[in-house]
């Protein structure tokens, strides 16, 4: 299916969502509120004719402190059907608001890995997520490096962090 | 000196030698890594062990336990997470021990000096280095000369007379008098 047939299919089942949908952009995408995310996800995920069987990516992209959001990006593939879909999110960077962003790892199991990765270097908080640690930096380290705000510890275990 | 392998023994099996000589002869032809490799100069590491460059005529044979290990190759990239790691495989090295710190990353943080948080700056900011190895990552020829230099090291040293211990005395007798 292409890009305008999936959005009409969704339309359909969802008519009273609203979707912004970026048609021009070089990959077509639409950006939905956090709280559709699931109920669109799983219907992309079961319904026969989307049968979005792979959670290929989850990106993240800082806007920087004046924006003050951070972009989710979700891209699926449907290795039966051989299309593609991208959904954005758009989220609040203060840490203490983004437990708003709902996990999906009860739709797809590898979604786990991807959130992790995100929280680990945005801290993107995802509510219900069954296991949300740091997966490649220690347990104990201190910020989110890929935050444009981002600034190293000075010392980690004794060791001077700057050259 | 001459190796002993080279010298001609006219009678019986005897050999006369100083103990550091025949001590030193032996650790220096024995030197074993620890067999561990962090990033993508452990492939150089690995090259310098096949039969191409061929490791083994030093003796220089990879253990796989920190306990049986002379010197340690950090060949790679030390993250912070790996620091503790590496610091902790070190301590469990039995003395004397030697470290040969392999490539940029591990001698200052190589392409990681400035942005990259998650870098150590140089593997001796956790451990005592002996040798460093330049080059990103140093072809086998450069390992191979970087572990020369340790058995040049081990020439140098003396068992009967340890530097360590003169170095003790020397402050023992300055506080007396």
């Amino acid at each position: 299916m292409t890009f305008e047939e999936i959005i009409e299919h969704l339309q359909a089942q969802f008519p009273t969502e609203k979707f912004e949908i970026i048609a021009d952009a070089k990959q077509p995408y639409i950006i939905l509120q956090a709280d559709a995310l699931v109920g669109v996800c799983s219907f992309l995920h079961t319904d026969p004719k989307l049968y979005f069987d792979h959670l290929a990516c989850i990106t993240g992209v800082d806007n920087d402190v004046e924006a003050g959001t951070i972009d989710v990006i979700y891209h699926f593939t449907s290795i039966a059907l051989g299309h593609t879909f991208i959904i954005k999110l758009v989220v609040s960077r203060v840490l203490e608001k983004n437990p708003t962003v709902p996990t999906l790892t009860t739709i797809w199991k590898g979604a786990d890995w991807h959130e992790r990765e995100l929280f680990d270097f945005y801290g993107v908080k995802f509510s219900d997520h069954p296991d949300l640690r740091r997966i490649l930096l220690p347990a104990n380290w201190e910020g989110h490096p890929m935050r444009k705000d981002y600034t190293e510890q000075e010392y980690y275990h004794g060791i001077k962090v700057k050259y | 000196m001459k190796s002993i392998m080279d010298m001609q023994f006219e009678k019986g099996g005897v050999i006369v030698t100083k103990v550091d000589d025949l001590i030193n002869w032996a650790r220096l032809s024995s030197m074993w890594p620890l067999g561990f490799g962090l990033a993508c100069c452990a492939i150089e590491m690995m090259g310098s062990y096949t039969t191409g460059y061929d490791l083994e005529r030093f003796g220089i044979i990879p253990r796989s336990s920190p306990r049986q290990a002379d010197v340690m190759i950090v060949a790679g990239t030390v993250t912070f997470k790996m620091a503790d790691r590496v610091k902790r495989l070190y301590e469990q090295m039995s003395e004397p021990r030697y470290v040969v710190s392999m490539g940029s990353c591990s001698n200052c943080g190589g392409p990681y000096w400035e942005h990259g948080y998650h870098v150590v700056k140089g593997v001796d900011r956790i451990i005592p280095v002996d040798v460093y190895v330049p080059g990103c990552p140093p072809r086998p020829e450069a390992l191979i000369g970087g572990l020369l230099k340790i058995q040049e090291i081990i020439r140098g040293e003396s068992l009967m007379a340890p530097t360590a211990l003169k170095k003790l005395k020397a402050k023992k007798t300055e506080k007396v008098s």
